[in-house]
């Protein structure tokens, strides 16, 4: 089995399932040079390497200002060209190098308070037990719509600023822009284009929230960012609310369906969360490393970089293929085992080096209180299929539905 | 040697010999585990006695965590004093003999008294290197002294002076060479961080030396430089290095100086013939092992990363039966320092170090990441405020890259190769 088909059946949507056995091949090749001139690193020393390596670049995305033309001269002589430059150089922090992204990051930490942060695990408890009263009387619900979806969007979209009304709008444009993330998407022609009016609409949308936010500031991160003296431009700004938008739609969905996935195979392990709640945060560490919801990350080398026996080529796209690192065996014992109580358990769930997850404390506070409030208040619950129905994406993994049978729900 | 070991003895019960405790337990070990520790406390971390206590932010209390599950025998406050290696026994103070089946050396050092003792004797004069010491220098530091003269231009003296002027405390540090901390990072990084001591208001001054010190009774009063300098203190701290506790292993046949004792490459003890002392290991700072980084030199590393790993390589080769089970000790030694607001870390050795580069950052900004060459490889690397790209680094030195090890990098401006 050569190198190139590997990787492509791991992004083949028929192995979504199940992609572990593919991992565990391709860590045969730690390091492994793909048919394309990509390299996929699947190993955790040389992941946990390459992670901090500053010869490697995120700022990884298709140049925009590379369209196909559309025959309207105002068009594509002037409005396109205007705006593929603006995108290009306003990229959201997750695709940039320091010192841009690290100036952009500290600002959003500095709104990411982690006063801020734990204020919202009451709210998330709000909303959970508003969610969960909802599956009264049904003997069947999907997890993923009814639940696993709608709370951690509700929460972004309350810590940002985005008043409940719009949210439904983001639904879409959410989930196109995230292909961003996929190496097998993001350079087709037809994905471009599509992403390209999805972000136009959206940063129409942020622009115009901006201004009501400046007129009338509220307690809000997106209030923080737009009136902060020192802060960001206008071009800046949208491109990181965008971020934060679609990184709350498509992340902390996939930790709380693949939570409850995971629980209703080990009944075990959903036996004692609901006995002993405490143990929620080790769980959900070890959810994050046995079944995380971001499987690879791409980047760029700048320069010839040698890891492992092989030389990474100066300009070669790399895939860190953070989910399979998770799962090495020269790191973690028995790693295909679900073990909550595996000691020193320093997994890859949240990437790692100076893009490590900037709403880490965030998820850990939506996966705890959703998983431990659904295994308390949920009776009986079944998987009605498994494996469930996945999404397309390999790098944001997660079931499209999780249906359950239910025997009923226990009050509050 | 082989036989599976029932009774081990860890004389020594500080960081190295807790690690080893505790990995022991967690590859199976079933037998008895016995420490030995000559101070009266259960294990404790020594990292922030010179910041966190002397500052008063903690007391001198930083007892390390035990597994509940350790089922380890602790003989504190009384040393071991003699080896017998032939009929494996330590004796301890008390006249009591431990047999053992392995035996783990991790005796680690002490402060180097000032060396005149009547001088060392006067109230007002202090050494730091245990949780005693800390508490009585931090009970001395809140009473707030008229001026606290520290001797000693390294990272212990520095760190007392940054706690010093947290807390407003007047401070002459007397460091004998020309630049400070030059031994650890070099003459230009040594030369910075001398640089924001100043601007923090320490009165550094280098290639100095104390002629004598002046008493009003049996306490301190002032001290005399060598250039005739008098200056007014009733509080000096000697940081003027260490002693490596080997004192005990005289007449046991083990190769053991100033300089450590003597190990092998699983770190196993010598003795001085060169062969094997059977069944008897060392770690921490008191060991001198063969360094795989630097051509198997010996070397003894006095770093809490080395103390932690060097015991887990001891612990694994004390339960793998013969050599050929063993692995040799291969860490590369790291280190960290936090003074004056600065956090300066360094991976590898800087020793012999005959070229410097600034990598990532500047010495202006003094936010940086700096790498050290000798003979055209990578032996080094260390950074200010900046230890993201540290990782990479370690690598470059484990892979003895050419010097200088990264280029085309992000954050990265033309690099210039310059004397270290």
């Amino acid at each position: 089995m050569s190198g190139s088909t590997l990787f492509e059946r791991i992004l083949d949507p028929a192995n979504r399932a199940n992609p572990y056995p593919l991992y565990a091949e391709m860590r045969k090749t730690p390091v492994a040079r793909q048919e394309d001139g990509t390299y996929v690193v699947s190993t955790h020393a040389e992941l946990a390497r390459l992670i901090s390596d500053p010869r490697i670049s995120s700022d990884d995305l298709p140049d925009p200002r590379k369209f196909r033309w559309t025959g309207h001269p105002v068009t594509d002589l002037l409005v396109r060209p205007v705006r593929a430059e603006i995108r290009k150089r306003h990229r959201p922090f997750i695709f940039r190098d320091p010192p841009d992204h690290d100036r952009l990051r500290a600002q959003v930490m500095r709104c990411f308070t982690p006063e801020r942060v734990r204020g919202m695990r009451d709210k998330t408890q709000r909303i959970t037990d508003d969610l969960i009263g909802k599956m009264r009387g049904k003997g069947r619900i999907d997890l993923v719509d009814d639940f696993s979806y709608p709370l951690p969007v509700t929460v972004i979209c309350e810590l940002l600023g985005v008043p409940p009304e719009d949210e439904p709008r983001f639904h879409g444009w959410a989930t196109q822009l995230a292909t961003a993330l996929e190496p097998n998407q993001r350079d087709d022609a037809e994905t471009q284009a599509r992403n390209e009016v999805c972000f136009n609409e959206i940063a129409d949308y942020i622009r115009d929230l901006i201004k009501d936010k400046r007129k009338a500031p509220q307690e809000d991160i997106l209030s923080d960012l737009a009136t902060d003296r020192d802060g960001m431009n206008d071009y800046d700004l949208i491109a990181t609310a965008v971020l934060l938008l679609v990184a709350g739609h498509e992340t902390t969905v996939n930790l709380i369906t693949n939570g409850m996935l995971t629980l209703l195979r080990f009944p075990g392990h959903l036996e004692r969360l609901r006995a002993e709640p405490e143990t929620a945060p080790r769980l959900i560490e070890e959810l994050l490393r046995y079944e995380p919801p971001v499987h690879y990350r791409t980047r760029l080398a700048l320069a010839d970089i040698p890891v492992a026996g092989t030389t990474i080529p100066k300009d070669a796209p790399v895939i860190l293929l953070l989910a399979a690192g998770s799962r090495d065996p020269l790191r973690f014992p028995d790693p295909d085992r679900f073990d909550p109580d595996r000691p020193d358990n320093r997994h890859l769930g949240f990437g790692g080096g100076l893009h490590y997850c900037v709403g880490a404390p965030l998820a850990r506070i939506e996966a705890e209180v959703a998983l431990v409030s659904l295994v308390r208040r949920l009776k009986g619950p079944s998987l009605v299929k498994d494996p469930p129905p996945y999404r397309p994406g390999a790098s944001l993994r997660g079931p499209r539905h999780l249906p359950l049978a239910l025997e009923g729900v226990a009050d509050e | 040697m082989t036989a599976r070991p029932e009774r081990i003895v860890v004389v020594g019960a500080s960081l190295a010999g807790l690690a080893a405790a505790h990995r022991l337990r967690e590859r199976g070990f079933a037998g008895s585990l016995t420490l030995v520790g000559d101070e009266p406390h259960l294990p404790y971390d020594r990292p922030p006695l010179s910041k966190q206590v002397l500052r008063g932010l903690c007391t001198a209390d930083t007892t390390l965590p035990r597994h509940p599950d350790l089922r380890a025998e602790f003989r504190l406050g009384r040393p071991a004093t003699r080896l017998d290696p032939a009929a494996r026994t330590v004796e301890l103070g008390d006249g009591s003999r431990l047999p053992y089946d392995r035996l783990l050396i991790a005796t680690g050092t002490r402060a180097r008294p000032w060396p005149a003792s009547e001088e060392a004797a006067l109230a007002g004069v202090f050494t730091l290197r245990g949780r005693d010491d800390a508490r009585r220098l931090g009970a001395r530091l809140q009473a707030k002294p008229r001026r606290v003269v520290l001797v000693g231009g390294g990272f212990i003296g520095f760190e007392v002076a940054s706690t010093c002027r947290d807390l407003r405390l007047p401070v002459t540090l007397l460091v004998r060479d020309a630049v400070p901390l030059a031994a650890a990072l070099g003459p230009r990084l040594g030369g910075l961080v001398g640089e924001v001591a100043r601007e923090k208001g320490v009165d550094l001054r280098l290639k100095t030396e104390i002629e004598r010190m002046e008493a009003e009774g049996d306490r301190l009063a002032a001290v005399t430089l060598k250039d005739g300098e008098r200056i007014e203190t009733d509080c000096l701290v000697a940081a003027i290095g260490t002693l490596r506790n080997v004192e005990w292993l005289d007449g046991s046949g083990l190769e053991a100086d100033a300089k450590g004792l003597r190990c092998d490459a699983f770190c196993r003890a010598l003795l001085r013939d060169g062969s094997v002392a059977a069944g008897v290991f060392a770690a921490g700072d008191v060991a001198r092992w063969p360094n795989p980084h630097d051509d198997d030199a010996l070397v003894a590393v006095e770093h809490w990363g080395n103390a932690r790993a060097q015991a887990e390589t001891v612990a694994d080769n004390m339960l793998a039966g013969d050599a050929s089970a063993m692995r040799r000790h291969d860490h590369l030694p790291d280190f960290w320092s936090q003074q004056f607001g600065l956090t300066i870390k360094l991976v590898g050795l800087t020793e012999g170090a005959d070229a410097f580069a600034v990598m990532h950052g500047s010495l202006e900004e003094r936010r940086l990441v700096v790498a050290f060459g000798r003979d055209g490889r990578t032996i080094a690397a260390a950074s200010i405020d900046s230890a993201r790209w540290l990782p990479a680094y370690k690598a470059a030195i484990r892979e003895r890259a050419p010097f200088p090890p990264i280029g085309d990098a992000l954050d990265q401006t033309r690099i210039r190769v310059q004397d270290p």
